[in-house]
């Protein structure tokens, strides 16, 4: 077969998995389970992305400022920290 | 076949030659640029896929919550503050949180402890996420030994092990009674962490705050709303590390690009100019380097896509699990259901394919259109 045939296969093959990921994930979030009963009951507010630190551990109920207040002239040091975003929702405000 | 069809493929039967006559040269070209495309894509699917997550999820979590804060820290709550609002016009059900933090002497991890009701945990009975099962070698019906405030022990049998599948929610949670909850930590009666606020309807979440503040000016409300909108902006562009990943992958494409745009090697110009003086339009060139460059950019992205999906979506993201874990002992492996965004995959297609195509023709183009005699002596 001539070479640019089979790149040509190839690249449909390739291009055919990436189409078939698609679906893959279609169906995956249709299959996915519902949430654990007792874990509605405990009304949870943050995901369990990282347990290093508080303010990383449940970033929603955290303050802004939260990893500099740990004591005076405090710096953030979790490595976590440069990977999730401080709280940037506006709280609520009267 | 028609003749254009057996036209380009005669001119991309000679393009895949001419890259193989290269063949240490392009296929590091290849790899680098596969590289950066798995990273870009990695990064598309994983905070996608969180994002999503954190939507399902968080529909669950509380209306709103309501925090105290004393001298600009967060505070516990008096469980008076409950009677009062629930007495506002609007709110359905309020109901004191007792949640917080334990550090693990043993092992170095910090688990998040929660009271729950009887259906969680009875008195002296909890229920673990896996996580901890798994630090701490623990199965249903075994006794779970914590460290209570005065360095007493306090033993408590598990009922249940959150299935892994809520390792995104649970993984690090011990859930206990109430009355555990209060001999462990010694925490004062009368109190509670924050309150979670039943709202009956959403439309009023606001006027309901407002009341909130203006009764009891210490506390502060959390919508639900706020809780969302923090995991949509958690990954945000400006973060530390997507600001790397994504500085440096736009990066390599400049300097892919800026390496094919400020010219040609002595050697492709000598080959565009004997080409030209064996009968080669103007055109059969600009062809030959267009399809040269969807050679070496297409099969990076759609490969590069295929590997950051698997890297992502079954085997959890090793790269950035490790970015994530930091100094955590106790790490969640979680798995993420799977999403694609076609509209991101098809900016990324845009940043990626054409850039790099468009870069490949333009100084060929300059070359194609000189004598060819000038184009081999040059």
């Amino acid at each position: 077969m001539r070479r640019s045939l089979q790149y040509i296969l190839f690249t449909a093959a390739v291009f055919a998995v990436v189409l078939l990921l698609s679906l893959h994930a279609r169906n995956a979030q249709h299959r996915r389970g519902d949430p654990v009963p007792q874990m509605q009951n405990l009304h949870v507010t943050d995901l369990c992305l990282t347990t290093e630190a508080r303010y990383t551990r449940h970033p929603s109920m955290a303050d802004r400022h939260a990893p500099f207040q740990e004591h005076p002239l405090t710096l953030e040091h979790f490595p976590s920290g440069s990977l999730i975003m401080p709280n940037l929702a506006d709280r609520y405000k009267p | 076949m028609n003749n254009s069809m057996e036209r380009h493929l005669n001119i991309l039967e000679f393009t895949l030659a001419s890259l193989l006559r290269r063949k240490a040269k392009n296929l590091s070209l290849l790899a680098m640029y596969l590289l950066v495309v798995f990273m870009l894509a990695s990064l598309l699917f994983f905070v996608t896929a969180l994002k999503r997550e954190a939507a399902i999820i968080l529909n669950d979590a509380p209306d709103m919550i309501v925090q105290r804060l004393m001298a600009g820290r967060q505070d516990l709550v008096p469980v008076d503050y409950v009677a009062g609002i629930a007495q506002i016009k609007g709110v359905t059900a309020v109901r004191p949180r007792l949640w917080g933090y334990y550090y693990d002497a043993l092992n170095g991890a910090n688990f998040t402890i929660m009271a729950g009701d009887d259906s969680a945990a009875g008195s002296g009975k909890t229920a673990i996420g896996s996580g901890v099962a798994k630090t701490r070698n623990l199965m249903v019906g075994d006794l779970l030994p914590l460290i209570g405030y005065d360095k007493s022990p306090v033993m408590l049998e598990i009922g249940t092990i959150f299935p892994s599948a809520s390792d995104l929610i649970a993984a690090d949670l011990i859930v206990i009674s109430p009355d555990d909850f209060h001999h462990l930590f010694n925490f004062p009666a009368g109190q509670a962490t924050d309150l979670a606020v039943t709202v009956r309807n959403p439309k009023e979440l606001a006027t309901v705050a407002a009341k909130i503040v203006s009764r009891f000016p210490d506390s502060r409300p959390i919508l639900k709303s706020e809780i969302q909108r923090t995991y949509q902006s958690i990954f945000d562009w400006r973060g530390g590390m997507m600001l790397l990943v994504l500085a440096s992958s736009l990066l390599s494409f400049i300097i892919f690009a800026w390496d094919k745009a400020t010219g040609l090697s002595a050697e492709e110009r000598k080959e565009i100019g004997i080409l030209k003086s064996i009968g080669w339009e103007t055109s059969d060139v600009l062809l030959l380097k267009f399809w040269e460059g969807i050679v070496i950019s297409l099969t990076a992205f759609l490969l590069g896509t295929v590997l950051a999906y698997g890297h992502v979506f079954f085997l959890s993201a090793p790269l950035f699990a490790q970015a994530l874990k930091g100094w955590s002992v106790l790490y969640p492996h979680f798995r993420l259901v799977p999403v694609v965004d076609v509209y991101q995959l098809a900016v990324l297609f845009f940043l990626t394919v054409v850039p790099y195509t468009t870069a490949t023709i333009i100084p060929c183009w300059r070359a194609a259109t000189i004598d060819p005699d000038a184009a081999m002596r040059y």
